[in-house]
């Protein structure tokens, strides 16, 4: 494939001199050149983007590495695309009225093991990367708090189990920061999806189990959570707030909360909720059904 | 014709007859077995619709005359096996009623797909227009969510799929040297399946409760409560999937058993071999989306619970078999497209494809790993979680060898005489587009980042690049380069360069950014979204406005070149393989005489290579695609 003298290397083209990139040296060599300074302000671009909502959990800035890393290994090999698509259109096209055929190149073996096996590396090492990610980020903790979420259509609400007590019910998420929560997560009625952008957690909330999510908020502060499992016509409202406190702020919010349950009873008042909720399901159920 | 022979032939009147019997006979089981069974309200329009669903299309393919032969044979009746009645066109009309030809029916599907497309790409503008800014601009909630639904469905399963049916139709029967399909009859209730489909899915917005609007996903319990309109799309869902299996079923044995003498495996053309794939993903994976739909159905219909946790069902199994016919779906919609852009390079780049073999295993492998990968779409879903890391090895692997397809293309590029056409210039977008695609595709192999991504805008991004930038710029691609071969004219050259640009140029303003609202915390499926992403929507719902426009052009090259373009060529792109041996349009039975095939089938460059030949010649040399033509 080097040599550029057979068929197609035969014809003299003056204007090819003009072509960008210059003609001195190895046209490989010249696109490898073009290819990394391109590669390399690819990635810097990509790299400049910030991409990312704010890192609210200890393994948000693993699982943004991970990507960043993602993106330095793949910018070089959109870059070798483009540039091998692009050169050839400039350096072979056909002039008007050139009827010739290109050399009668069938296959390399050499090549073609290499871009097997090339990319085989890099995806297999992509893949136990991010093993070792997930199980970093999925890692249990002693002393976790333990908080089971409930998605209804639609609205999300929250218990906080107590030992020896009723479970604290809240309608807004509220977490100590630095300490880790297992969420245990279910739907009442259809598939919602628990996601918070700033912890990078995700898990379906699905009705009949039980599902599990872990983090670790490390910033205080307000950060949204989303539901991202179409679950009906309010699907796009379905979309509340995690408020991350400082420890003492947090167990204060706590105390106030079973204050409140132990005086009115806040367990019966969702459970009401919950057949209310039921209910009115049972009565839309399609005709078809009869 | 009398008026009574009118309705007693096979065609629109008598369909038009048979469709109220067909509502009459559903409003009589519906009714007869509600008061058999003592159900108080024996009347009850959703029932009645939803059997009528199920049996008013077979009174309309009885009536066009799908059946006719069948039965007529089935009663002992006389016919003649050779038949060519039904075969070939003379008049418009000849396309609007069951046609025998591969080649009116090639033309059926692409012109019905583009129908479908067209009403599909108007729904994303309407989609566009209501994320224009936050808040509600144009419609409530609900329908919204029915507008993608609905724009989704059609375009997957009456545009891409068919549409690469419709191509292949036409193309694969030339090339390989054969007549016609193997099964005529069957290749024309194919088609007639289809319209059915198309029309079902746009008339749930007639129901009661409005169109179904469960993404084309349709996951349960959702899709299990919502009201009538997601009836339609269960049973449209089986009238398109029949139609896919019974052309791959078709595809399967033409290939096998038609090709012309000569024509072996290995000089089979790289688009016949990407169907034949094509094809076993179809047949081996559409009847578990057609389960999964008859269980929502049943679901739905007589309470049977498989999705109902209440009544020990399991949520999780639908999504695990709808997946695995789904992911395989999706390289039931690339692999022809793959094809397509192997003709299209090596034709325009007058080379031999690189690597020919490899490109033929890699569509095999690729077969095989596309059945392991099901479950990387319910990363979060809740499933066991160790089945997570097996999914993500092999779906990262599925790289490997489409890494193989787009260096083989490269390389066929490499020493070329390139010939900057309008479906080469498709072809070219469509490597570039796809292999961004494949990127954040691998990205979303990867657990970490699909935690956080899934269900996202990003996930919007990537099926639209491999979707859009993939699949359709292919369909372009080989429309463009068949249209001389289909219609006997040629389009306009300038008029399809513009098209590719304008569509090249917005379709990365309108997909580009949804990567970065989608990382940033919006989820896909949303009527309104937080004010954060109102100016990147913006520019989205701007440039997917003039995305559409841009299509514009498109249909107008088409629709003006087939009427008043200049006369085509047999062979305008100098190619080798067999359909551009024949006139074009080509004959009514293709080939006057039947081609010996003695060579492979891109032997650009090869002095004195050729791959069919038409007459017995001894001497012809059979210059094929030998490893010792292999350089070193």
């Amino acid at each position: 494939m080097a040599e550029d003298k057979s068929e197609t290397g035969g014809r003299s083209r003056p204007e090819d001199r003009e072509a960008p990139g210059r003609g001195t040296g190895h046209p490989i060599g010249r696109m490898f050149v073009i290819g990394s300074i391109a590669s390399a302000i690819g990635v810097a671009l990509v790299l400049l983007i910030d991409w990312f909502p704010v890192q609210a959990s200890a393994g948000a800035d693993d699982v943004d590495l991970l990507y960043d890393v993602t993106l330095i290994v793949a910018i070089p090999i959109f870059i070798l695309v483009m540039a091998v698509a692009i050169y050839s259109v400039v350096r072979f096209r056909a002039r008007p009225g050139d009827m010739r055929d290109g050399a009668p190149i069938h296959g390399n073996a050499r090549l073609e093991v290499i871009w097997v096996a090339v990319p085989a590396i890099i995806v297999s090492a992509l893949a136990a990367y991010s093993w070792i990610v997930l199980d970093e980020i999925e890692a249990r903790e002693p002393n976790a708090l333990q908080v089971s979420v409930r998605a209804q259509q639609f609205a999300w609400s929250f218990q906080y189990p107590q030992a020896g007590g009723p479970a604290v019910q809240s309608e807004e998420l509220v977490l100590p920061e630095g300490r880790q929560v297992n969420f245990s997560i279910n739907a009442i009625d259809v598939i919602h999806s628990f996601w918070i952008p700033a912890f990078r957690i995700k898990q379906d909330a699905v009705p009949g189990i039980e599902t599990e999510s872990r983090a670790v908020p490390i910033r205080t502060g307000r950060y949204d959570v989303v539901c991202t499992e179409l679950c009906g016509a309010g699907h796009s409202t379905m979309r509340q707030n995690v408020r991350v406190l400082p420890p003492p702020e947090f167990d204060r919010w706590m105390a106030g909360k079973r204050g409140a349950a132990g005086g009115a009873g806040g367990a019966a008042q969702t459970g009401g909720d919950t057949a209310a909720q039921t209910g009115a399901r049972a009565a839309v159920r399609p005709g078809a059904r009869g | 014709m009398t008026t009574v022979g009118r309705f007693r032939a096979p065609g629109w009147w008598r369909a038009s007859l048979y469709m109220p019997i067909g509502v009459a006979i559903s409003i009589g089981l519906v009714v007869g077995v509600r008061a058999l069974i003592g159900k108080p309200e024996i009347f009850n329009g959703s029932a009645i619709t939803t059997v009528a669903l199920l049996i008013v299309p077979f009174a309309f393919l009885i009536g066009i005359g799908c059946f006719d032969y069948w039965f007529r044979w089935a009663s002992g009746a006389p016919t003649v096996p050779e038949d060519h009645a039904g075969h070939g066109a003379d008049s418009w009309r000849d396309y609007f009623r069951v046609n025998t030809d591969h080649k009116v029916i090639g033309i059926q599907y692409i012109v019905t797909t583009f129908f479908f497309f067209i009403i599909g790409g108007l729904m994303a503008m309407l989609i566009r227009m209501e994320l224009l800014a936050p808040g509600r601009q144009l419609v409530d909630p609900n329908t919204y969510n029915s507008l993608f639904s609905v724009h989704a469905s059609l375009m997957i399963f009456l545009f891409i799929i068919p549409v690469f049916a419709g191509i292949a139709n036409y193309v694969i029967p030339l090339m390989i040297g054969a007549p016609d399909m193997a099964f005529p009859r069957l290749n024309a209730l194919s088609f007639w399946l289809l319209p059915i489909a198309g029309v079902m899915m746009l008339s749930s917005y007639l129901a009661p409760g409005g169109a179904f609007a469960t993404g084309w996903t349709a996951y349960a319990p959702l899709s299990t409560e919502l009201p009538l309109g997601q009836n339609f799309f269960t049973i449209a869902v089986q009238f398109a999937g029949a139609s896919s299996i019974a052309t791959a079923l078709n595809f399967l044995v033409t290939i096998i058993t038609m090709r012309a003498p000569g024509m072996t495996f290995f000089r089979m053309p790289l688009l016949v071999w990407a169907n034949f794939s094509t094809s076993l993903l179809v047949v081996i994976a559409t009847p578990f989306i057609a389960g999964s739909q008859f269980m929502v159905l049943l679901d739905r219909a007589i309470g049977a619970d498989f999705f109902n946790p209440g009544g020990g069902g399991d949520v999780l199994m639908y999504q695990h078999i709808f997946w695995f016919y789904s992911h395989p779906a999706v390289y039931i919609m690339m692999l022809p497209g793959f094809g397509i852009v192997s003709e299209v390079i090596t034709a325009s780049a007058r080379k031999p494809i690189f690597g020919y073999r490899m490109m033929a295993f890699s569509l095999l492998a690729i077969v095989v790993l596309g059945f392991t990968v099901w479950a990387h779409h319910m990363f979060v879903s809740g499933m066991f979680s160790w089945l997570r890391i097996p999914m993500m090895i092999t779906t990262l692997l599925i790289a490997v060898p489409t890494g193989i397809k787009i260096f083989s293309w490269l390389a066929t590029l490499w020493r070329g005489v390139i010939h900057l056409t309008t479906p080469m210039l498709f072809a070219l977008g469509f490597i570039t587009m796809f292999t961004l695609g494949g990127i954040s595709g691998i990205m979303l192999g990867m657990i970490p980042v699909v935690i956080h991504v899934s269900d996202s805008y990003f996930v919007v991004a990537h099926i639209h690049y491999v979707l859009f930038g993939g699949s359709v710029f292919t369909i372009f691609a080989g429309i463009y380069f068949w249209f001389p071969k289909m219609t006997g004219r040629m389009y306009d050259e300038t008029l399809g360069k513009l098209h590719f640009w304008l569509s090249f140029v917005f379709f990365n303003l309108t997909f580009g950014p949804m990567h970065l609202v989608g990382i940033d915390g919006m989820p896909r499926r949303v009527a309104d979204y937080a004010d954060q992403f109102a100016t990147l929507n913006v520019i989205i719902s701007v440039s997917a406005f003039l995305f559409g426009l841009s299509f514009l052009i498109f249909l107008y090259n088409m629709i003006a070149s087939w009427r008043f373009g200049p006369a085509a060529e047999a062979n305008p792109w100098r190619a080798k393989t067999l359909e551009w041996q024949v006139t074009s349009p080509p004959p009514r039975f293709n080939f006057d005489e039947i081609p010996t095939v003695v060579g492979g089938p891109y032997e650009y460059g090869v002095p004195g290579a050729v791959h069919g030949v038409f007459k017995e010649k001894s001497k012809a040399v059979p210059v094929g695609a030998s490893a010792g033509m292999r350089e070193e």
